[in-house]
This record gives structure tokens, C-alpha cells and sequence, in this order.
């Protein structure tokens, strides 16, 4: 009696354990708030610093001539790191991107500690390169930086950091901002009612889409549900409308799939 | 063992996460007119020659098809495109259209159809298709008189309306209205009634009594209405089908507003007795009269809620004319509207959500709508006089009437009926042969 109890116990606590490690919400903690914060940064470097290119390729290559103490106490803080990940959307200009990072870098060296210092010592090589310099930045993604050198873009090494984490916001936002204008919503809904239509898709790499699914198909034949057929079809008119579909040009393992969630409530409701 | 499916169970839902299907909430859209191509419905020659000896118009196919598309851009949800950029024929278009061709010119929608002249009856077949999808989304055919053909044209647009926004349409409505004609101080005042688009005007009334405040049975094709018979006023029943009219009753003093309930089977009104102005009832089978307010300031204007349970009505027992919403039992009243300014002729709609109403303020007077509680308040339209707000079946366009200033004289003077929807964008003068007051929007004529 009493060892089975023991063996109880201690199965009990392996599965315990084995949860507190691998459950998503555990997992997932620290890697939780960098992406958000980033997308406004680049966002906001990508119209305010344009102009002062030139000035920052002065300062890439006074980084390039720096001594190593002084490369390490340039990079940004772990926040700053993950603000730089949604660089992955297309931009018109790459190089001019890189500029601006390393531009901000430096002037706000005041906000570096410690911490960010002793992190960053292993990725000073990479600093050489201005092509990676995303990548040194996040002093956790050495690996990923490594394999950007063979593609020459510095994104994609954070898009398939991302792989397991959906699109950045600025990917997002591009796609978004395009669906808003082909969506004519059907201005005679119930808004009162559950206006969602989740609509699947399976897209090319070029941004058509190959087909499209409505997840809650069912609802359409429900007595009272009328208006869920409209809202659905005007969805696909948009899909159709909108094709193709601006979709990052790399990481396609990670988009060829997505779902979007058409919800004409907000809208409604005024 | 046991535990074992324990573990797997909790490594699921680890992978789970790591595959999660990437999500992407679209909660904005555009609230343009959808573009729409209305093809022009194609008829044999045969049926044509027999349909222009009957209805004297040279392409009866083309002029249902104006009908739809005037119907369709008055509703300011659709934007109609110019025929001249169609690509295909009518008769081709109807029985297989080319997507491409129709996508071409930006239309999402496209509507097709085909007129017959068989056994003395005229035969409208449609089919409305989307473009995007390349698939066809419904197919009717009606049979009527050739008379009937603006008729046809409507419902055809009720039913395209509703499939493509999911509401009911308004257009196979009427209007019944107080036509003016002369000068301000002595105004000849008729009841006519017309289609909601402003055509088959019809006077009801030869225009030697005072009529006022006509409003439609929301149940069947009956108005009730104010009139004065040798001074005394007077409210009528009205069948517009058969013509045949019958007084309800004489009030005392001055009497407002008769409006049906819903069902329509009562009708309600305010009447003045011994100089108060209360809200009454009466039930039309018996001719019991209830008294619902009992109140010494001025109850007017009551309009039932769609489900007969609620009745609103303007009050001035806080000062100033206001909004109040009761019971229809007259119990539980509240007031609901708050906004500076005074208000009056409130009326439920037939969704139930909103009530129209029209506020003084500041020498202006505003079309407007609230929720039934009185919140979100907005003023859809402002003018020197306008009043009298009526719904259309739908509950999305709201009818009313503007006056024009004028001098002492009375010249300059002008009573126009308008509309605009609930966006308050679309704005539109609705013609009619006079000047024009008071309108009433019927319920569906093929309901």
C-alpha cells in the first residue's frame, strides 16, 4: 500500500514537472513582450531616419573600426533586440533599414546595463557585418544570425525565429491595412449577433490563394443565420478582391497557411 | 501505463502550440456603395412589339432594369456601373455571363435578366451573380400584368438588396403624404399616396377638409388619419385597396397623431379633454377608448415599439418637451432624452433598437436618432424646419419633410419631402408632383 503510494507520488510529481517545463504559457514567458514593442520602433525608423542615411553609414563604419569593448556596449537592450524582429516585412530599402538600427543604438547609449554588455561579448563578429546586424543584436539568436549570412537578409534570420509564432506586426499590419480596403462590409447586419467568419487559406508563395475554407460553415444553414451567409460571401469577395495577398516574401512554411477572422462588429456598432 | 497518457496528453498540447495556424483579425472594412452592373433585361421580339402596344415604352427590359438601378443607387449601398462600359450582350450576360469581362469594369456583383410576353401576363425571370466568385447566388421569375412592371422592378431590388446585405429591402413601398398646393395662408391640403420612388401618384381626397398626420397599419394597406369636418377633428380609417373610408371617432379639442399598434388592431393618439392633453388608446373592433397618460403637462406624439410592449411619446411635465418611454400600460414612465434643446415626434423603429426623433435647438431644427434607453444620440440632418420623421419597414432610411423660408407674404414658401439612411450621408429630395408633408412609409407590398 504504502509503495504504491510512493510510486503515486513520485509519477505525480514527474508529470508535474514535466508540465511546469513544457507547458506553452511557461515557455513562452520570456519571449512574450519584445515583438510588440518592435514594430512601432521600425515603424517609426522607416519615416523618420530615411533621411539621415547617409549620416548613419558614417556611423556603421566607425562601429566597424571600434574596439571590441566598444561594440559590446552598443548593443541594445534585450527589448530593443526583439523591437528589430518585425523588420522581416518587405521594405523598399534594406540597407537604409540597417542604418537606422545602429544608428539608434548609438545615440541612446545610456540605456545600456551591465547585463546587455556581458550578453552581447559572443556576438561581436557578427557586428562586423552590417548585413547581420539584426541578428547580433539579439545577443539569444546567434544561431539564426548564422544562417542569415547565406541568404543576405537580415529578417529572415527573426522570421524563422518567429516560425512558431505567426507573423510581426508589421507583416501583419501590410496584410491587414490591404484586406481593409477590399472588404465592403454588408451594412444590413444584425450587430447585435456574432458577426465572425473564419475563413482558412492556403496561399501560394506569390500571395494567391489556392483555396479558402469557412471554418464555421455550419452556421450557414441555422435557422436565424441568414445574415452569416452575406457576411461570409462578402469575406471571400474580399479574399478574391485582395489577391494576391501581401505576404512576407520569405518564411512561406510559416504563412502558407493562415486563418483570417473577418468581425464586421467593430464596424458596425460605430 | 495510466501515466503515460498523461504525459502524451501534456506533450499535445506543446505541439499544439507550435503548429497554431497563424491568425490574422480583420475587424475593419469599407463601407463604399458596392459596385454593382445592372444589365438591361433582354427581350425577344415578339414579346417586345406586344409589350410596347400595352405600355407604350419602346424596351420594357431596359426600363425595368432603370428601375432596379435608380432603386439600388437611391439606397446609397450600391454604386450602379455606367452600361455603356458592359462588355457582354443582355441575352448572352443572362445565360452564361463572362466573369473576367464583368471583373474587368470592377463590378462585384451583376444582375441579368429576360422579359416574356406569354398568355397576356408579363414574365420577368433574374439572376443575380457574383462576379468575384464566378457562381450565380439566386434566380426568381415573377408573373404579373404588364401594368405591373415597376412593381416587378422593385421587388427585384428587394430581393438583390437582401441577399447582398442580409436586411430586408424597402423598395416595393409606398407613401402616403399630405399633397399642399396654393399659397401659405391657404393651403389645399390632399391625401396622396405614391411608390416610395416617387411614381403612380394617387390622390386619396378631394382637398375641402383639412387633412393631417395620414400613417400607415403596419399590418396591412390601411391609413389612419386627422381631418376636420365642420372644425371638429376627426380621425378615419382608410382602406387604400377597396377606397373605402369610415370615421373612427370625434375628439374633443385638439387631437394629434393617430398612429396604429402594431398589430393594428388599436390605434393610438393624444386628444385634449377638459384642456389636458393626455395619450389615449382605442381598440378599433369594440371602440373602447383607454386613457394610457393622466398627467396635467402635454402628452403627444406616442409611437408604439415593434413588439407592442413599450410606447414612446414627447412630454413637457419636466419643463421642456422631452423623450419618454413607458410601458403600454402607461406604468414605468422615463424620460430618455437629456440633450439641450427640445424634442418631439419620436417614433420606434421597426428593428427596435432606435428611435427617430426631432430636436429645436438654437433656432435649428435636426433629424435625429437614439437608442430606445436615450444614449448615442446622433443628428442626422439639420434645416431651418423640418419635422416628422417616419421609418422605412427596414428600419435603415428614416422619410421626412423640410419647409423653405419665406416672407410675410408667404413667398418663397416651399413643403418637400426627403430621406436619408441612418449613416446619415445619403440625403435625397424624393420628387413628388406638389409640395408635400407629413409622409407615412408603408410595410412591404409583397410581404
Amino acid at each position: 500500500m504504502g509503495r504504491n503510494i510512493i510510486i503515486s507520488s513520485g509519477f505525480h510529481l514527474v508529470v508535474i514537472f514535466i508540465t511546469a517545463f513544457s507547458l506553452p504559457f511557461l515557455t513562452k514567458k520570456p519571449i512574450d513582450l519584445p515583438p510588440i514593442v518592435s514594430v512601432e520602433l521600425i515603424q517609426i525608423t522607416d519615416k523618420t531616419n530615411i533621411p539621415f542615411a547617409p549620416k548613419a553609414k558614417k556611423i556603421i563604419d566607425k562601429i566597424k573600426k571600434k574596439e571590441e569593448e566598444k561594440l559590446t556596449s552598443e548593443q541594445a537592450p534585450p527589448k530593443k533586440v526583439k523591437k528589430e524582429k518585425p523588420d522581416s516585412v518587405p521594405l523598399p530599402d534594406e540597407n537604409i533599414e540597417k542604418v537606422k538600427k545602429i544608428e539608434e543604438k548609438k545615440q541612446n547609449p545610456e540605456k545600456l546595463d551591465e547585463e546587455v554588455k556581458q550578453v552581447s561579448e559572443f556576438e561581436k563578429k557578427e557586428l562586423f557585418d552590417p548585413n547581420n546586424i539584426a541578428a547580433l543584436i539579439d545577443k539569444s539568436k546567434e544561431e539564426f544570425s548564422e544562417t542569415d549570412k547565406k541568404t543576405d537578409k537580415i529578417t529572415q534570420s527573426q522570421n524563422k525565429d518567429l516560425s512558431n509564432v505567426g507573423l510581426t506586426l508589421n507583416e501583419e499590419d501590410a496584410l491587414k491595412a490591404q484586406i481593409f480596403g477590399c472588404w465592403s462590409i454588408p451594412l444590413g447586419l444584425p450587430y447585435n449577433d456574432n458577426l465572425l467568419v473564419r475563413i482558412k487559406l492556403q496561399l501560394k508563395q506569390d500571395g494567391t490563394v489556392v483555396k479558402t475554407e469557412i471554418l464555421d460553415h455550419a452556421r450557414m444553414n441555422k435557422p436565424g443565420q441568414g445574415f452569416y451567409k452575406v457576411l461570409a460571401e462578402s469575406a471571400l469577395r474580399a479574399i478574391k478582391m485582395c489577391q494576391p495577398l501581401r505576404v512576407p516574401t520569405e518564411g512561406y512554411e510559416r504563412w502558407k497557411e493562415l486563418q483570417l477572422n473577418f468581425d464586421a462588429k467593430e464596424m458596425l456598432e460605430g | 501505463m495510466r501515466y503515460l497518457k498523461y504525459i502524451l496528453i501534456i506533450f499535445l498540447l506543446n505541439q499544439s502550440n507550435v503548429n497554431a495556424l497563424i491568425e490574422v483579425d480583420i475587424t475593419r472594412g469599407n463601407l463604399n456603395p458596392l459596385p454593382i452592373a445592372v444589365s438591361s433585361l433582354s427581350i425577344e421580339k415578339a414579346s417586345n412589339e406586344e409589350l410596347q402596344k400595352i405600355l407604350k415604352k419602346k424596351n420594357i427590359g431596359a426600363e425595368i432594369s432603370k428601375v432596379v438601378e435608380n432603386n439600388l443607387l437611391t439606397s446609397g449601398l450600391f454604386n450602379p456601373l455606367n452600361k455603356d462600359a458592359f462588355l457582354q450582350k443582355p441575352d448572352i450576360a443572362h445565360l452564361k455571363p463572362r466573369f473576367e469581362d464583368w471583373s474587368l469594369i470592377k463590378a462585384q456583383a451583376l444582375i441579368t435578366g429576360k422579359v416574356i410576353y406569354e398568355n397576356e401576363k408579363l414574365r420577368v425571370e433574374f439572376r443575380l451573380w457574383d462576379v468575384l466568385a464566378g457562381k450565380e447566388m439566386m434566380a426568381l421569375a415573377f408573373t404579373t400584368v404588364p401594368t405591373n412592371w415597376r412593381r416587378v422592378g422593385h421587388i427585384i431590388t428587394d430581393k438583390v438588396y437582401e441577399r447582398l446585405t442580409g436586411e430586408k429591402g424597402y423598395f416595393d413601398t409606398r407613401i402616403i403624404y399630405v399633397s399642399e398646393k396654393g399659397p401659405k395662408t391657404k393651403r389645399i391640403k390632399k391625401l396622396a399616396i405614391m411608390d416610395q420612388d416617387g411614381f403612380n401618384i394617387k390622390y386619396l381626397t378631394l382637398g375641402n377638409e383639412l387633412v393631417l398626420t395620414p400613417r400607415f397599419n403596419p399590418t396591412n394597406q390601411m391609413v389612419t388619419y386627422l381631418s376636420y369636418f365642420r372644425n371638429l377633428p376627426r380621425v378615419y380609417l382608410l382602406d387604400i385597396e377597396t377606397g373605402i373610408q369610415e370615421v373612427v371617432g370625434d375628439f374633443p379639442g385638439m387631437t394629434f397623431a393617430p398612429r396604429f399598434s402594431p398589430n393594428g388592431k388599436k390605434i393610438i393618439m393624444s386628444f385634449a379633454m377638459d384642456g389636458n392633453s393626455d395619450i389615449y388608446t382605442m381598440d378599433l373592433e369594440n371602440r373602447v377608448v383607454e386613457r394610457i397618460t393622466n398627467h396635467p403637462s402635454i402628452d403627444t406624439s406616442p409611437s408604439y415599439s415593434p413588439d407592442g410592449k413599450y410606447i414612446c411619446f414627447n412630454s413637457d411635465r419636466s419643463g421642456y418637451q422631452q423623450i419618454y418611454v413607458m410601458k403600454s400600460d402607461g406604468t414605468k414612465v422615463k424620460r430618455i432624452s437629456f440633450g439641450k434643446g427640445l424634442y418631439g415626434t419620436p417614433v420606434w423603429s421597426p428593428r427596435g433598437d432606435l428611435i427617430a426623433f426631432t430636436k429645436l435647438h438654437k433656432g435649428k431644427f435636426y433629424i435625429g436618432v437614439m437608442r430606445t434607453d436615450g444614449s448615442g444620440e446622433r443628428l442626422l440632418t439639420e434645416n431651418f424646419y423640418q419635422e416628422a420623421p417616419s421609418w422605412s419597414p427596414n428600419g435603415r432610411v428614416l422619410i421626412f419633410y423640410r419647409e423653405t423660408k419665406s416672407d410675410s407674404e408667404g413667398k418663397g414658401f416651399s413643403a418637400k419631402l426627403w430621406s436619408i439612411d441612418l449613416t446619415g450621408y445619403n440625403e435625397r429630395l424624393v420628387d413628388t408632383e406638389t409640395d408635400a408633408s407629413d409622409p407615412s412609409w408603408s410595410s412591404l407590398l409583397s410581404n
